[in-house]
């Protein structure tokens, strides 16, 4: 059966930590890290390997941080 | 630093559904963590950027947060007086009037010290874009008392909440422009949820395309957050929006081809 997957990256120096695109992924994929970038913000990472590409958090995300792929694989 | 849950195979151009489009510059934006701005301005260059516009299109930047837009935007921008932007893209709309024409201003901006220029703007239909970035404060300057601000709502100028025998109440500049015949489209949008965002994707499309026909005024308002200014974090910021101010700033048309629809 075919399965959609994603697959979202992060581009930590951008990223400023407000967490909004956390609210925006139906998967809980998103959550804010410990660790912190160069400015100090603790920076988004992933939590899981759900991703379904559905580009929500890239689409709220204020600091155009995510970069989103998405394709079809056969199981 | 390695990089948790990634699926390198799948990163390949054409798998590619979401990317920093290449009218924004590279340029870290300076706006705080969560701030609306950053999401209209992408929307806005993402849609210069599907309708093939970019080298086309002239920008105007405000005062008000949004000032330093021109770093941001990779079009040809102009910085205007305070409040004085539909002016500056009247003339700049008359002299080239083959170019696109937006102006970008908050509502410290649009409806408080440029109300004048922007009723009269709106008035003489002129064939521009106006994107307004209400968040009910002045955030820029330290979260005064804007024209927009909610009743009751505290701000550095009013920290008892907005009274409005002695204050005035909260001014509905959108519902004031769609009354004049020169106003073509108006709307209100969000941009906190991605359902919202892509709704205020096409709305800011559309006003690009009513330019292109040589329509009147296109005037979008963004209902946005100002989580510095409101005291909160940025997902209770929305949160709070959601609750305050969508009661009294209620999404959706306005105008829509010239004709009322609310």
């Amino acid at each position: 059966m075919a399965k959609i997957v994603g697959d979202v990256v992060i581009n930590v120096e951008r990223c400023k930590g407000c967490g909004v695109c956390v609210t925006g992924c139906p998967k809980d994929v998103l959550t804010l890290g410990k660790e912190v970038n160069g400015k100090g913000y603790n920076f988004v990472v992933k939590q899981n390997d759900e991703c379904i590409g559905c580009a929500n958090c890239a689409m709220i995300c204020p600091d155009v941080v995510l970069t989103v792929y998405r394709t079809k694989i056969e199981e | 630093m390695s990089e948790a849950f990634a699926r390198p195979e799948i990163r390949k151009p054409k798998n590619n559904v979401f990317k920093k489009t290449k009218v924004l510059t590279d340029n870290v934006l300076h706006y705080c963590p969560g701030c609306g701005h950053g999401v209209v301005h992408r929307l806005v260059a993402e849609v210069i950027d599907e309708m093939g516009i970019q080298e086309k299109t002239i920008g105007i930047a405000p005062v008000g947060c949004a000032v330093m837009a021109y770093n941001y935007f990779d079009i040809d921008m102009q910085e205007a007086a305070h409040g004085r932007a539909p002016a500056l893209a009247t003339a700049i709309k008359r002299m080239l009037p083959e170019k696109f024409v937006f102006t970008y201003q908050g509502d410290g901006d649009l409806a408080a010290i440029g109300t004048a220029e922007t009723i009269h703007a709106v008035n003489r239909g002129e064939k521009i874009v106006i994107i307004f970035i209400n968040n009910g404060i002045y955030g820029m300057t330290g979260g005064q008392m804007a024209p927009t601000t909610l009743k009751g709502m505290p701000t550095s100028t009013s920290p008892y909440g907005r009274d409005i025998q002695t204050m005035g109440n909260p001014l509905k500049i959108t519902e004031l422009v769609a009354q004049l015949p020169g106003a073509y489209y108006v709307t209100r949008q969000s941009v906190h949820t991605p359902v919202n965002a892509r709704k205020a994707k096409n709305a800011i499309k559309k006003a690009f395309e009513n330019q292109a026909k040589g329509c009147g005024v296109s005037f979008i308002e963004v209902v946005s957050n100002c989580n510095s200014g409101w005291k909160l974090s940025p997902v209770k910021a929305n949160e709070w929006m959601e609750q305050n101010m969508f009661p009294f700033y209620p999404l959706g048309d306005i105008k829509v081809d010239g004709e009322l629809v609310k």
